[in-house]
């Protein structure tokens, strides 16, 4: 019991994909424009990750060593196909405001380096906890990148505005994008990695 | 820090400190700030105020609790304060310099390390972040209210003329109080004298705090590139004379190119530092979205300053390259 709250405890901190292993860069900067896009680009991810991981360590002896990544490729492209449709049709605003980056996560690397460097090697119970893991540290940090450049960027957090008016607009664009993981990535480094 | 040094040979003695140089700095900048004062008022003042005293508490507290070192050198600290508040509109709201001071010293200058450390100069860096983040506070231009007379009224800077409506737009700029040497219509606190700025660069280069080169080589760059566009097709694009003398181009070129910390070390890295920059500045201002660029093209240059170091780099006294 105590290996599997390890596995999935080790998905935050010491594998954390943004803070420490700085996998999914891209959506991680392009999303977290606000508290509510970071969570929603978590939890789309985490979806993915959990049942790419889970296939992948269930068919994993049987791939071929040479067609692997395009097998585990087309696996993950199954399981966005699968979100993009349910997102559509139950959350169409939260799909809109993700757009590109819903069909992007097939070529995340968080979700094909957990299926290259965890699941083809461990079991499948093991993979989805894995899974749940990486994709929980995902989802936390992504959503408290948004929340603080929600806040510094548009004075809300999620979407409850506490001053009227704009915040620093430079938090909500690129360069601030930038800054908020740098500094919080130090926070990281500083204060929760062993 | 130890009391005695040990160190080899040869031992040079210079009155000359860290401190000494960034006072030469704020005596220099002194000119311009007294013209700017006496032409925008009190409100001038509260940003000067609020600039200058948020980037040295902010130093100090970042040195006394983040740190854990001496808070080294306050001089260099009210230079960026002053150097942010003249590069912003008089009528900046005290809040809007307050982040500006914070981004400066905050995040450009102590979180890489502090005195010495920046790669970029963080007062254009600082202008840069307010003019992104506050674009609606940083273009809006009011005519100057003088400490006597006249009330205020909002109007373009004439580079956002030239930059919409090319030369001919200009064609009544004397009529609209703009002045090439002196004060003119709107801009940057800093921009207000020409003259001043000069007379204080003049002070750095008899002082020897500053070498010549990169501003020079910045003016040069924007004459001829502009006397070449001008020449080419003088209807859409404004001529050398007005494009040295308008928007922050001595201010940036004197005081913010010419930062020790974030310029090449040999002056032949300073005249393609210089280069660049006037390039840059050339090229943001007759086809950028923004009317001016000077502080853009000095971030820019400052992030190539490793590699033209490298480029220029001296060898040792004796040996070969």
């Amino acid at each position: 019991m105590g290996k599997k709250i390890s596995l999935i405890l080790d998905g935050f901190v010491r594998n954390n994909p943004t803070f420490v292993l700085v996998l999914g860069m891209c959506p991680t900067l392009a999303t977290t424009t606000s508290a509510v896009n970071g969570l929603a680009m978590g939890l789309a991810t985490l979806f993915v990750l959990v049942f790419s991981n889970m296939a992948i360590s269930a068919i994993a002896p049987m791939v071929p060593d040479k067609v692997h990544i395009p097998v585990y490729i087309v696996v993950i492209a199954t399981f966005v196909t699968v979100l993009q449709l349910l997102m559509q049709a139950f959350v169409p605003s939260v799909y809109a405001t993700l757009g590109l980056f819903i069909p992007l996560i097939v070529v995340n690397c968080i979700v094909l380096g957990r299926a290259e460097a965890f699941a083809n090697k461990n079991g499948v119970v093991a993979s989805a906890l894995d899974g749940i893991g990486v994709g929980l540290g995902f989802t936390v940090s992504l959503t408290v990148i948004g929340i603080v450049r929600e806040i510094l960027g548009s004075g809300s957090v999620f979407g409850w505005k506490f001053i009227a008016g704009d915040g620093i607009l430079a938090f909500v664009m690129a360069p601030g994008a930038f800054l908020v993981l740098g500094y919080l990535m130090a926070l990281f480094n500083k204060y929760l990695k062993k | 820090m130890d009391k005695f040094l040990v160190s080899p040979p040869p031992h040079a003695h210079s009155p000359r400190t860290t401190a000494s140089l960034m006072r030469d700095v704020i005596i220099a900048l002194l000119p311009a700030t007294i013209v700017a004062v006496v032409f925008y008022g009190w409100s001038l003042v509260l940003v000067l105020a609020v600039s200058v005293a948020s980037c040295v508490l902010l130093e100090w507290a970042i040195c006394k609790w983040l740190m854990k070192r001496p808070f080294e050198c306050p001089e260099a600290a009210v230079v960026t304060g002053l150097l942010l508040a003249l590069s912003l509109p008089y009528t900046t709201p005290w809040w809007v310099v307050l982040i500006g001071a914070a981004f400066a010293i905050g995040v450009v200058k102590m979180t890489f390390g502090g005195l010495g450390q920046n790669v970029f100069n963080p007062a254009s860096a600082a202008r840069v972040f307010l003019l992104v983040s506050f674009p609606s506070y940083l273009t809006h231009w009011e005519m100057p209210q003088r400490l006597f007379g006249a009330d205020a009224v909002t109007g373009p800077t004439v580079l956002s003329l030239a930059n919409e409506g090319g030369t001919q737009a200009l064609a009544n700029l004397s009529q609209m109080g703009w002045h090439p040497l002196f004060a003119y219509v709107g801009g940057s606190a800093g921009e207000i004298s020409v003259l001043a700025l000069l007379v204080g660069f003049a002070y750095l280069l008899l002082r020897r705090v500053v070498k010549i080169w990169i501003p020079l080589s910045i003016f040069v760059t924007v004459a001829a590139v502009s006397a070449v566009f001008h020449a080419i097709d003088p209807v859409t694009y404004t001529g050398p004379i007005f494009n040295l003398l308008s928007g922050g181009l001595v201010l940036g070129a004197c005081f913010m190119a010419t930062d020790y910390v974030t310029s090449p070390m040999t002056s032949k890295g300073g005249v393609i530092f210089g280069f660049g920059i006037g390039l840059l500045v050339m090229m943001i201002r007759y086809f950028g979205a923004y009317p001016e660029g000077v502080s853009f093209a000095i971030l820019l240059m400052n992030m190539a300053v490793p590699l033209i170091d490298r480029w220029c780099h001296q060898p040792k006294f004796g040996r070969e390259e």
